[in-house]
């Protein structure tokens, strides 16, 4: 059963359209990676799949639920429950600290657990920097307290917009390599990139531009 | 950790929260201030009119009657009253609030053969007696009852001191007319006596008075043959202003109910008192001096007034400087704002959120506010009325919920950003 499905989704703003008659299926479990230049639809599409914005036409299938009619509420509930969220700019509140930025994610779910926000962090290799506010942390670190924020709820699928975008190489591989866990035990990820090495890590790769999906293939170079 | 994120906010943005705060503290500390004056003004009104002269005048009940239905002149006067009776004043339930009295006498003599008028009354009156077991005093006369008088010239006729001679006082006209100054002797006569005053001194009271003597009532009952009686008694009390009720049992007691009629009674209406002076001196007739019992309610009711358009304007205040603080507050926190909506949090969850801490530092202006508005009422208090203003405890029960009720309606700009505030735009920007 897939579990996400986009059906002719079109999303206009004004007289542009940032998507333009998007189809695509993903599959409980699976890597996708999403590419394209700037401003070829990228992040709108994103925020469809993450619940976080209705699409103009056409319907969004998560876990057999069309819920592109649904009220905010509801969504706001399905990201909540379902959806993780990674940002490139990783979002974090300043004045708390990694494990009190994880607990956030856990209060506006169900009950702050501080042991298990410890043990995100320990998950992500910060269990050391766990009372360090964000300022006090590399990029690297932070989009680790990001991920781990994304995880603490047991989310069916992560959803990363350029997670390494402000990372060196060295932090990049580190959240690759917590991807790569993530996949192995059996989370869904759709990653949206332009960087060529990041989408390479993916079972699949969909192609962007201009609001259109202009290919979408298995990735031959994946090693999971 | 709800409270993690408000204590984070405050030690994030303590200078804005400072700067609600102090919006708040001084919105309340002049709705503070001017409720405080306001519901306490009454009073201060009431002791400020006093000065101006007395508001009951006492008469004999026949003079009252032939002057109500003829409008005869003062200078018909048929009766007297005997001066032992306003002893009673000391004994009446609102003895209290009469603050003075002076029994007056008016005649008419010559003073280098022209007519002047010449008023016997009691300047610094010491009354003592004793009834029913109860030993009552009190110093009591023109002193209080004239104060605005301007002393040109000497000093105040000092009734107690006065060993021998007759003693007087010249208004400032007839002093300049007749060349009189403090310290000369004075002739004046009736039909039947004469008798030689000592100047104490020269008065300016920017009235008639200017051109009348005024002696002790003593000095006046010699001239006039009238041994211990007066033609009438000038009264000074605090009063309550006048309502519906008071407006009618003014016109006739009787017609009250029982309930009203108590209410009235225990009520410091000006009415009341004088319907209390008539019980206790059945012979007199006792009736408000209306220009000024008018001048309290109209004075109070314009003071209010004013008081509650400064109110109002710094509460009008107070919420635009809040709605701008928490908006534009709320503008800077827009990505945060946004995350805890990413993350799952509800529209209430995060506006109750922002309310919390407005409110928080809000309760913070407030208890500031406060005690500024209680040094302020005492500012106002010792300026306009020379005495300090009751705190009043209602008052803080009243600002609060003004606060509070400014503080929502400042924030609905700032609640509807938040309603507004959409993650998939703040967070991911472009398309």
């Amino acid at each position: 059963m897939s579990l996400l499905e986009l059906k002719n989704i079109s999303k206009i703003y004004g007289g542009l359209k940032a998507l333009d008659n998007v189809s695509l299926r993903i599959e409980k479990g699976e890597w996708i990676a999403i590419m394209g230049p700037s401003g070829s639809g990228k992040s709108t599409m994103m925020n469809i799949v993450g619940a976080l914005d209705k699409p103009t036409s056409g319907e969004v299938i998560f876990d057999g639920r069309d819920i592109s009619k649904e009220s905010n509420k509801r969504l706001t509930e399905l990201h909540r429950d379902k959806i993780g969220l990674v940002f490139q700019q990783f979002h974090l509140i300043n004045y708390l600290n990694a494990v009190e930025n994880v607990m956030v994610a856990q209060y506006y779910h169900s009950m702050p657990d501080e042991k298990e926000a410890l043990e995100a962090l320990e998950r992500v290799g910060l269990a050391e920097r766990a009372r360090h506010l964000p300022s006090q942390l590399s990029g690297g670190e932070q989009q680790r307290v990001c991920i781990a924020r994304a995880l603490i709820n047991s989310p069916e699928l992560i959803l990363a917009d350029e997670p390494t975008g402000n990372l060196d190489e060295a932090n990049e591989n580190i959240v690759l390599e917590i991807f790569r866990q993530l996949h192995k035990e059996g989370t869904s990820l759709i990653v949206v990139t332009h960087d060529p090495e990041v989408g390479e890590e993916a079972q699949r790769i969909v192609r962007l531009e201009h609001g259109k999906v202009i290919s979408d293939q298995k990735n031959e170079l994946f090693k999971g | 950790m709800f409270f993690r994120m408000v204590r984070g906010t405050f030690r994030r943005q303590w200078k804005k929260m400072l700067m609600i705060a102090v919006t708040v503290a001084l919105g309340a500390s002049i709705a503070t201030a001017m409720l405080n004056v306001m519901l306490g003004v009454g009073d201060k009104i009431n002791a400020e009119l006093k000065a101006y002269g007395s508001n009951i005048t006492v008469v004999p009940q026949s003079e009252a009657v032939i002057s109500k239905l003829y409008e005869v002149d003062d200078e018909v006067r048929p009766d007297y009253l005997k001066e032992e009776r306003l002893n009673e004043l000391l004994t009446i339930f609102w003895a209290n609030n009469i603050t003075d009295f002076a029994p007056v006498t008016e005649t008419s003599v010559k003073l280098d053969n022209d007519d002047v008028k010449l008023v016997g009354s009691w300047f610094d009156h010491h009354l003592e007696f004793v009834k029913k077991g109860t030993t009552y005093q009190r110093d009591t006369g023109i002193i209080n009852l004239r104060s605005w008088w301007d002393l040109k010239n000497g000093e105040w006729l000092d009734e107690q001191a006065i060993s021998s001679g007759d003693c007087c006082m010249v208004g400032s006209e007839l002093a300049k007319a007749k060349n009189i100054s403090a310290g000369d002797e004075i002739t004046v006569k009736n039909e039947n006596n004469a008798v030689t005053l000592k100047v104490t001194g020269i008065y300016e009271a920017g009235d008639d008075e200017d051109n009348y003597i005024y002696t002790t009532l003593s000095t006046v009952q010699k001239l006039t043959n009238t041994d211990g009686l007066f033609q009438k008694a000038e009264v000074s009390a605090i009063t309550s202003p006048d309502d519906e009720l008071a407006v009618k049992a003014a016109k006739n007691p009787s017609l009250l109910t029982g309930d009203e009629y108590d209410l009235w009674y225990c009520t410091a209406y000006v009415s009341s008192i004088c319907f209390q002076i008539q019980e206790a001196i059945p012979e007199a007739s006792a009736t408000a001096v209306l220009k000024i019992a008018d001048s309290e309610g109209k004075i109070l009711e314009k003071t209010e007034l004013l008081m509650s358009l400064i109110t109002l304007m710094s509460l009008i205040g107070a919420t635009l400087g809040i709605s701008n603080l928490v908006t534009s507050g709320v503008m800077e926190r827009s990505q945060e704002l946004a995350l805890l909506k990413a993350v799952g949090a509800k529209n209430g969850q995060v506006t109750g959120l922002v309310l919390t801490e407005t409110i928080m530092t809000a309760i913070l202006g407030t208890v500031g506010g406060y005690f500024l508005g209680y040094a302020f009422a005492q500012v106002i208090g010792h300026t306009v009325f020379s005495s300090s203003i009751d705190m009043n405890g209602m008052v803080a029960f009243i600002v609060s919920v003004l606060i509070v009720a400014v503080t929502l309606v400042g924030s609905i700009p700032a609640i509807r950003i938040v309603l507004r505030l959409r993650p998939s735009e703040v967070l991911h920007g472009g398309h």
